[in-house]
C-alpha cells in the first residue's frame, strides 16, 4: 500500500469517526482513501471541504461533540490550517493532523522534504501552545504512528501532528496492521452533546480577563511538562561505541542508516540517533550522549532546523557538523555516506 | 543484495503498474520491497517512472541513483535513464517504438519489441506486461509464477483483463529461449 493509503486505514483502525480534506499533492492519496472507505462506515463521514480553513474548522467541531477526527494536507495547506490548530490547542481538542510535507517556502515542490520542523515543533500558529509531533520513517510506522496518534491525542487532549513527506506518503510497502477497527467509537466524557441532566458547559478559547488566561496556560503547560516526561521516544542505531553520532528523523534517518551500514563496513565507528517524538525532543538523551560522543553530525532534508534542538541540548558540550539538502532533492545513502566519512576523517576521529 | 530497478515511459504505457507488480510479487516472495512512483502531477499523459528496490535486508532508500536495470518504454527515457544505469546492469529497450543507440560500452541492451507481440496477441495495451515478462526472464528477481499471483490478486475483480495480462507475461517471458 502506498504510505498515504496506509495512513488511512491505520486512521479507520484506530477509531477515526470523521476526516475532512482538501486536496493537495503529494498527499492525495490519503483523501481518497478516506473517501472510499470511510465515508460509507456507519457513524462515520468524510467532506471534501471547500478550503484548508473551512477543513480544520471541522475538524474543531466534530472533535468538540467527541468524534475521532483526522485532516492531512501537505505544507502549503498545513500553513493555512495553523489558525485552526492554535483554536485547538487552547480548547484542547483532540485531533490528527498529517502533514506530508513538500520542498518550501511558497508553493514549493511536490517533492520530499523536511523544511517543516520549525512550524511543525514550534506550535505552528499564534500563541503560547506544543503540539505532539511523531516522525515515521517507515510504512509501517506510518501505520503504529498512526495508531499512536489517535491514542494520544485523546490521552492529552491534544492536537497530535504526524509529519511525513512525500516520500513517505507516495511509496509503498509492506505494512502489517496490528489493530482492527472497534466496535464501537471510544467515548470522550467531556464531548458536548447536550446537556440532559447536567448543567450546561462551555469551551471557547477566548476570556477577557488575563488572570483567567494565565491559568489556562499554566495547565496546558503543566500538560506539556507531563507529555515530555512520559512519552519523549526515539531510536538509538549502533550507538554503543560510535565516536560519531548522526542525528537524523524520518526519511533522512532512513538514508542516514544505509550511510552507516557502508562505513561500518569501512571500519568507521559511526552510530545515530533518530528522535521519533520530534516535539517533546529527546533532549535528555543527546545530553547524555554527550558524555560519551563528542562529535555529532546532524543531517536533515532542509538547511538546519532540528540541528537547533540538538545544540540547545547540548549546550556547547559537543561539536555538531551540518549536512543538508533542502528543496526536494533527495540525497542518496551513498552521498550521505562520503560526507560521514569526511567529517570523521576532518575531526581526526581515524 | 540491494536490486534497483527503473520503469520509465510516458503516462498511458503502464509503467508504474509493471512496477507495482514486481513489487507486489517480491513481497509475496518474503522480500523486503519498496515502490516509489514519479509522474508529473498536474498533467496526463506526462513522462511516468517508477523505482522499484528489491533487498534481503532492510532498504534505507526507495531511490536509485545507479540502478541496477532499466526498463525503457519510450525515447525520453532512455536518454534520461541510459547515463544513470550502474556499471555493468541492464537497459531494457521497447525496440517497437525506440531504435536504441547507447552511447555506454560498460552496458548491456536487451530489446523487447513489446508493441508489435502484444499487437500479435490481440491486446496492444498490454505491451507493459510483454515487457515485464521478458525482464523477469532475464533478470530473475522473482519468479514468474509469483508474479501471475501478483496480478491475480491486483485484477481479482477484472477476470476478462486478468486472462489478457497472463497471456502478455507469458510471451513476454518465453520471447528468449
Amino acid at each position: 500500500m502506498s504510505g498515504n493509503s496506509i495512513i488511512g486505514e491505520a486512521a479507520i483502525r484506530a477509531g477515526c469517526q470523521c476526516y475532512f480534506g482538501y486536496p493537495i499533492t503529494p498527499q492525495n492519496e490519503l483523501t481518497e482513501y478516506m473517501a472510499a472507505h470511510l465515508g460509507r462506515r456507519k457513524g462515520c463521514s468524510f467532506v471534501q471541504a471547500e478550503s484548508e480553513l473551512a477543513a480544520i474548522n471541522m475538524v474543531y467541531g466534530a472533535s468538540l461533540v467527541g468524534a475521532r477526527t483526522m485532516t492531512s494536507s501537505s505544507s502549503p495547506g498545513i500553513s493555512l490550517k495553523q489558525e485552526g490548530i492554535s483554536y485547538l490547542a487552547a480548547s484542547q481538542l483532540p485531533a490528527v493532523i498529517v502533514n506530508m510535507s513538500r520542498g518550501g517556502p511558497g508553493l514549493g515542490s511536490i517533492s520530499a522534504a523536511q523544511s517543516d520542523y520549525f512550524q511543525a515543533t514550534r506550535g505552528g500558529g499564534h500563541g503560547d501552545y506544543r503540539t505532539i509531533v511523531l516522525a515515521p520513517s517507515s510504512g509501517q510506522e506510518l501505520a503504529d504512528f498512526t495508531h499512536r496518534a489517535f491514542e494520544l491525542a485523546d490521552k492529552y487532549q491534544i492536537p497530535v501532528i504526524i509529519l511525513g513527506d512525500g516520500m513517505l506518503g507516495q511509496m509503498m510497502e509492506p505494512v502489517e496492521f496490528k489493530h482492527e477497527a472497534p466496535e464501537k467509537p471510544p467515548v470522550r466524557s467531556n464531548a458536548l452533546r447536550g446537556a440532559k441532566g447536567r448543567p450546561s458547559r462551555a469551551i471557547t478559547t477566548f476570556t477577557s480577563k488575563p488572570t483567567e488566561l494565565e491559568e489556562i496556560n499554566w495547565s496546558l503547560f503543566r500538560r506539556y511538562q507531563l507529555i515530555q516526561r512520559r512519552e519523549t521516544t526515539y531510536e538509538a542505531f549502533m550507538a554503543e561505541d560510535a565516536k560519531l553520532m548522526v542525528v537524523a528523523f524520518g526519511v533522512a534517518a532512513r538514508i542516514a542508516k544505509g550511510a552507516i551500514k557502508n562505513v561500518q563496513a569501512e571500519g568507521l565507528k559511526v552510530g545515530m540517533l533518530r528522535p521519533i517524538t520530534l516535539w517533546p525532543f529527546p533532549s535528555a538523551q543527546v545530553t547524555s550522549l554527550s558524555n560519551k560522543v563528542k562529535q555529532f553530525l546532524v543531517f536533515e532534508m532542509n538547511m538546519g532546523q532540528m540541528i537547533e534542538d540538538v545544540q540547545l541540548a547540548l549546550t556547547g558540550n559537543g561539536d555538531v557538523s551540518f549536512y543538508g539538502r533542502p528543496g526536494g532533492v533527495i540525497p542518496t545513502p551513498s552521498e550521505v555516506a562520503k560526507v560521514i566519512s569526511r567529517i570523521y576523517y576532518q575531526k581526526g576521529l581515524k | 543484495m540491494l536490486i534497483k530497478t527503473v520503469f520509465a515511459g510516458f503516462g498511458g504505457q503502464g509503467v508504474l503498474s509493471m512496477g507495482l507488480n514486481l513489487a507486489q510479487a517480491a513481497m509475496l516472495e518474503g522480500k523486503n520491497v519498496t515502490y516509489l512512483p514519479s509522474y508529473g502531477a498536474e498533467v496526463r499523459g506526462g513522462t511516468a517512472n517508477c523505482t522499484v528496490a528489491i533487498s534481503d535486508e532492510e532498504i534505507a532508500s526507495p531511490v536509485a541513483s545507479a540502478p541496477e536495470y532499466v526498463v525503457a518504454m519510450n525515447k525520453p527515457s532512455l536518454v534520461r535513464f541510459q547515463n544513470q544505469l550502474e556499471s555493468g546492469g541492464i537497459l531494457f529497450v521497447n525496440s517497437s517504438l525506440i531504435e536504441a543507440d547507447i552511447s555506454r560500452g560498460d552496458i548491456n541492451l536487451v530489446e523487447v519489441p513489446a508493441n508489435d507481440i502484444a499487437k500479435k496477441l490481440g491486446s496492444p495495451k498490454s505491451a507493459n506486461m510483454v515487457m515485464l515478462g521478458a525482464f523477469t526472464r532475464k533478470s530473475n528477481l522473482v519468479s514468474l509464477s509469483t508474479l501471475i499471483e501478483a496480478l491475480e490478486d491486483t485484477l481479482k475483480k477484472k477476470k476478462k483483463v486478468l486472462e489478457v495480462n497472463k497471456k502478455a507475461l507469458e510471451a513476454g517471458y518465453s520471447y528468449f529461449k
